[in-house]
């Protein structure tokens, strides 16, 4: 046992050194997080404004003009094209005219009064974007209404009739996303996913780099050729990456909130022991991949092809619920699907262990699934 | 029984899958050395030298066949070798990025060497490798001759009772290499180690107690330098012709003649009896014009032997089917 703490402990002595000695690998491993942070904070807009309205007003009230100046003037609608009916809303959404409609029932004034009002809004079910953002934004302004607001998505079609999605018109009485993101800000949203985007980015590529980069260089097999233990040499490689990511971790972190103003809404206790066995899932992921990369360059396309399936199917922008099933499938197989509830959960809503179990278990087992792989897979011997 | 041989193979082969199918890159090897001795497996690039050091050590595994090290199988208890064993791989390969001192710590505790031991090995190591005013240098920033010294130096910090080396002196200077076998010498002297060596220089070779000449995966002799330079039968002339081409073309007619070599500009040649054949040759380079300095008759160097009994097995194996590509 004294041996193999002593050659875990040299091993991390070395990489450490290694890690630090190389300056430029370093700042590259810190600037590329702090630059994809950036851009995904100025470049990406997930919330679409102005979004071309149909409006069907069958009471023509005062209130019911209120309503409809409200959503114009929040931005997210244009008043394009008066509608008769519901029919004709549908019509507009189907022929492309229009992407949203809104269908006001008569004796509007009279049902606020009574506190029983509601409304039909139609989005276009072909651009998920302005569903969600065109709903959200609809239903807070109705909310101030005190009413129901009935959603439906018209799936366009082609010439066919529009027909509504997810079965008939559900009221919504509140939003969920309202509740924790009252802003709007797409940032604040999008925060605490990229953090963890960004950080399995980095720990995959890392830990996938350095051992086949070792093997690469030769001095692999100078290593190979003393007692060291597969997972002897994976510990020592882990740990200052484990560190690394860390760092990484805070620095996201601490831009978010110190530069962007995202509040921290949950216990940030809580969030950095989430992200252990996030980061060592990830690195996990990593090491396994430089066992069946053969150099330097095939495991930076495998990291990448990694990288890609995260953009896509961790849920980070298309939300996973609505995906077929071998999309969501694969998507599991992420360390990042787990730790976007977990991030999102903690970031903005707040919420505790109760709410996140099922996604901290996951990723205890995925890391102790994949690094047990990996060792086992990793090549003791050079063929 | 268990320790008669520090390292042996019986059988070894060692073959490759490659798309243009198998390899054979170690062909019915087998070999001992003795505990205490230094034994150099020399052969041209591409004999299978590498693979077999590899194989014995366990870094690669084997088809068939048996190897061992101290009584130690090969795939087996790798791991009880490799705490017995010192290793140098043929490129340099220590972290380039560690200062030497950083090398030196990082294989001790590797190796499980106390801290204590560490103490007094370490300082006593440099001084033997003459790197002690070096110590907190980048390994990778060091002469070629100097990463060899520490490569050795830090594969005995544990204090093997073998030692493999896998062409130490590529690509060092002649002052150096000799540096560095002097440091091999003082090391059997000292504390006894076996030295498994392996290289294409043939003075090299000279300095073991035994060689074994490999060519194509196989062992093609396996005696003392002075015992496989005897294998070659016939006496060694050297001349200087003024025309190399054509001095072969008549020399390959005339009697008596058993092999030529092409060293520079001298032709080594090697006849039934050099006394006899030394008028002979001179007669007919001059029937055909050619200018040449005065025969001499020089002693057989590894290098005459080994290019010699290459071609024999070449010409052997090409008669009973044809030359196999190896890698």
């Amino acid at each position: 046992m004294y041996r193999n703490r002593l050659r875990v402990l040299a091993l991390i002595q070395k990489e450490t050194s290694q890690l630090l000695r190389d300056v430029r690998n370093l700042m590259y491993m810190i600037g590329l997080p702090i630059l994809e942070l950036f851009l995904f904070a100025y470049a990406v807009s997930l919330t679409v404004y102005h979004l071309p309205m149909a409006v069907a007003d069958q009471s023509q009230d005062q209130r019911s003009r209120e309503f409809v100046r409200a959503l114009v003037n929040s931005q997210y609608f244009d008043f394009t094209l008066t509608a008769q009916d519901e029919a004709q809303v549908r019509e507009a959404i189907d022929a492309g005219k229009v992407k949203a409609g809104i269908v006001i029932p008569p004796d509007f004034s009279t049902k606020i009064e009574n506190g029983n009002a509601s409304a039909l809004i139609l989005l276009d079910g072909s651009d998920s974007f302005s569903v969600q953002s065109g709903y959200s934004a609809a239903a807070m302004i109705a909310q101030d209404y005190g009413l129901d607001l009935a959603l439906e998505k018209a799936e366009r079609t082609g010439g066919q009739q529009a027909s509504a999605v997810e079965g008939s018109s559900r009221p919504i009485t509140n939003s969920f996303r309202v509740l924790y993101n009252p802003d709007f800000r797409d940032l604040w949203f999008v925060l605490p996913a990229i953090l963890g985007m960004i950080v399995q980015m980095a720990a995959v590529a890392q830990a996938a780099l350095v051992v086949v980069r070792e093997r690469e260089i030769g001095t692999m097999e100078q290593i190979l050729a003393t007692p060291t233990r597969p997972l002897e040499l994976l510990l020592g490689k882990m740990v200052p990456l484990l560190v690394l990511c860390y760092v990484i971790l805070g620095i996201i972190l601490g831009l978010g909130v110190l530069w962007f103003g995202v509040e921290f809404q949950g216990s940030i206790n809580l969030y950095l022991c989430l992200a252990l066995p996030f980061i060592l899932a990830s690195l996990g992921l990593g090491f396994l991949i430089s066992t069946v990369a053969k150099n330097q360059r095939q495991a930076q396309q495998l990291s990448t092809v990694v990288m890609l399936f995260s953009m896509l199917l961790s849920g980070l922008v298309y939300p996973r619920n609505s995906m077929p099933l071998i999309p969501r499938l694969i998507g599991s197989f992420l360390p990042l699907t787990y730790f976007i509830r977990i991030s999102r959960g903690i970031i903005l809503k707040g919420v505790g262990m109760s709410a996140l179990w099922p996604d901290v278990l996951m990723l205890v087992v995925y890391s102790v699934v994949v690094m047990a792989v990996a060792s086992l897979n990793f090549k003791k011997r050079l063929d | 029984m268990m320790n008669r041989f520090a390292i042996s193979a019986k059988g070894l082969v060692k073959r490759f899958k490659t798309r243009k199918g198998p390899v054979t890159a170690i062909d019915d090897l087998s070999l001992d050395v003795l505990p205490g001795e230094t034994y150099g497996l020399i052969g041209p690039d591409g004999a299978g030298k590498t693979t077999t050091i590899r194989v014995v050590l366990g870094l690669l595994t084997r088809t068939s066949g048996e190897s061992s090290i101290l009584g130690w199988d090969s795939m087996k208890d790798t791991y009880q070798i490799r705490e017995h064993i010192g290793y140098i791989a043929q490129q340099f390969v220590l972290p380039a990025d560690l200062t030497v001192m950083e090398n030196m710590l990082f294989f001790a505790k590797i190796q499980g060497v106390t801290p204590d031991e560490q103490k007094k090995r370490i300082p006593e190591l440099l001084g033997f490798a003459g790197l002690s005013d070096f110590t907190s240098r980048l390994a990778g920033k060091l002469s070629g001759g100097m990463k060899k010294k520490l490569a050795l130096a830090c594969s005995l910090v544990h204090e093997p009772e073998v030692i493999l080396l896998d062409e130490p002196t590529l690509g060092v200077d002649p002052v150096s290499r000799r540096e560095f076998w002097n440091l091999l010498g003082n090391l059997r002297v000292e504390k006894g180690t076996t030295v498994f060596v392996c290289t294409p220089y043939m003075d090299e070779a000279e300095r073991c107690v035994r060689v074994g000449l490999m060519y194509g995966g196989k062992l093609i002799a396996n005696d003392t330098p002075a015992n496989v330079k005897k294998r070659v039968t016939g006496e060694l002339l050297e001349l200087a012709p003024s025309n190399l081409v054509l001095s072969r073309e008549v020399l390959d007619c005339l009697e008596g003649i058993r092999e030529i070599q092409t060293y520079g500009d001298k032709l080594h040649v090697f006849v039934d009896d050099a006394a006899s054949r030394k008028a002979q040759i001179a007669s007919a380079l001059e029937a055909n014009g050619i200018r040449h300095d005065e025969l001499r008759r020089i002693e057989v160097r590894m290098e005459e032997a080994f290019i010699s009994l290459i071609r024999r097995q070449t010409k052997s194996s090409l008669e009973n089917h044809p030359l196999e590509v190896k890698q």
